[in-house]
């Protein structure tokens, strides 16, 4: 994944109300008039909030009636719980590296004591 | 701290609404493994994640104010990038410096601490976000309880 790809989500992820969209839709497809009811905001807002998501390839938004129903594109999410994978593995795999080079930076140093 | 930490294992956790936490114990004192992370010739060695990959731009001006900027690249021509700015630096026990990657990745505060253990050290490493929200987003976890979706490998992160 490029890191423009994984920003353009994480942004879309960082507001709580399209969260919230997200996790209505997660549930379903539904339309701006359905997602706009739990929440205080008026049709507009809502979205606005969508088309974030949507540039965010977050959510697709059926062409097929005039209420345009919205619902989910999993994959990238999926990415985003890839890169906490991604982070784990990094530090894994490095922390092994660092394992064995310390051991031999050590044994360098006592080859070095030696008379 | 109580967890027993054992070598070989690198440990993560959540220890606050704003943080992700990586520990690891490392068989050497803690004044080597300070330089492990503070010196290029040192860094460039082992801070490389999964095979495959070589750090060839390690730039470390080591004193509060002074940048830091890593490159790793692979042989496909894939490349990462970040960099920062060093906030404090206390050898061997205390590292604090700032990180960030290109786009809109939020910043993120790092601290590094060199606990020494009768010869070894236990490093705790910890990504503080500036918010909550930011700190899910970047595990994915704020989405979790609403969400009919397998978190199965995250779930294992935060394990």
């Amino acid at each position: 994944m490029t890191t423009d790809t994984l920003s353009l989500t994480f942004s879309a992820l960082a507001d709580p109300t399209r969260r919230a969209i997200l996790a209505r839709l997660a549930q379903g497809a539904a339309t701006v008039k359905e997602l706009s009811a739990p929440f205080a905001m008026s049709g507009p807002a809502v979205s606005k909030h969508l088309r974030v998501l949507e540039r965010a390839g977050l959510i697709a938004r059926g062409r097929e009636a005039q209420w345009r129903p919205c619902r989910l594109e999993a994959a990238p999410l999926e990415e985003v719980a890839e890169w906490a994978e991604h982070y784990r593995r990094f530090w894994d795999a490095s922390y092994e590296r660092l394992d064995d080079y310390v051991r031999q930076l050590q044994k360098e140093n006592d080859d070095d004591d030696r008379p | 701290m109580t967890t027993a930490h054992r070598i070989g294992a690198t440990d993560f956790a959540t220890p606050s609404d704003t943080e992700i936490e990586a520990t690891r114990v490392v068989d050497a004192p803690r004044e080597l493994v300070f330089d492990c992370w503070t010196k290029a010739e040192h860094v460039t060695k082992w801070m490389l994640g999964p095979e495959g990959w070589t750090m060839p731009v390690c730039e470390i001006d080591l004193r509060p104010g002074g940048s830091w900027h890593f490159k790793w690249s692979r042989a496909d021509g894939c490349e990462m990038e970040m960099q920062g700015t060093y906030e404090e630096i206390s050898p061997p026990e205390r590292l604090v410096s700032t990180e960030r990657w290109d786009g809109d990745w939020p910043e993120t505060v790092n601290t590094v601490v060199f606990t020494e253990l009768d010869g070894q050290t236990l490093v705790t490493s910890t990504m503080r976000y500036p918010s909550k929200e930011a700190r899910d987003a970047a595990l994915g976890t704020g989405m979790k309880d609403g969400m009919d979706m397998s978190f199965a490998r995250l779930d294992a992160y935060l394990a």
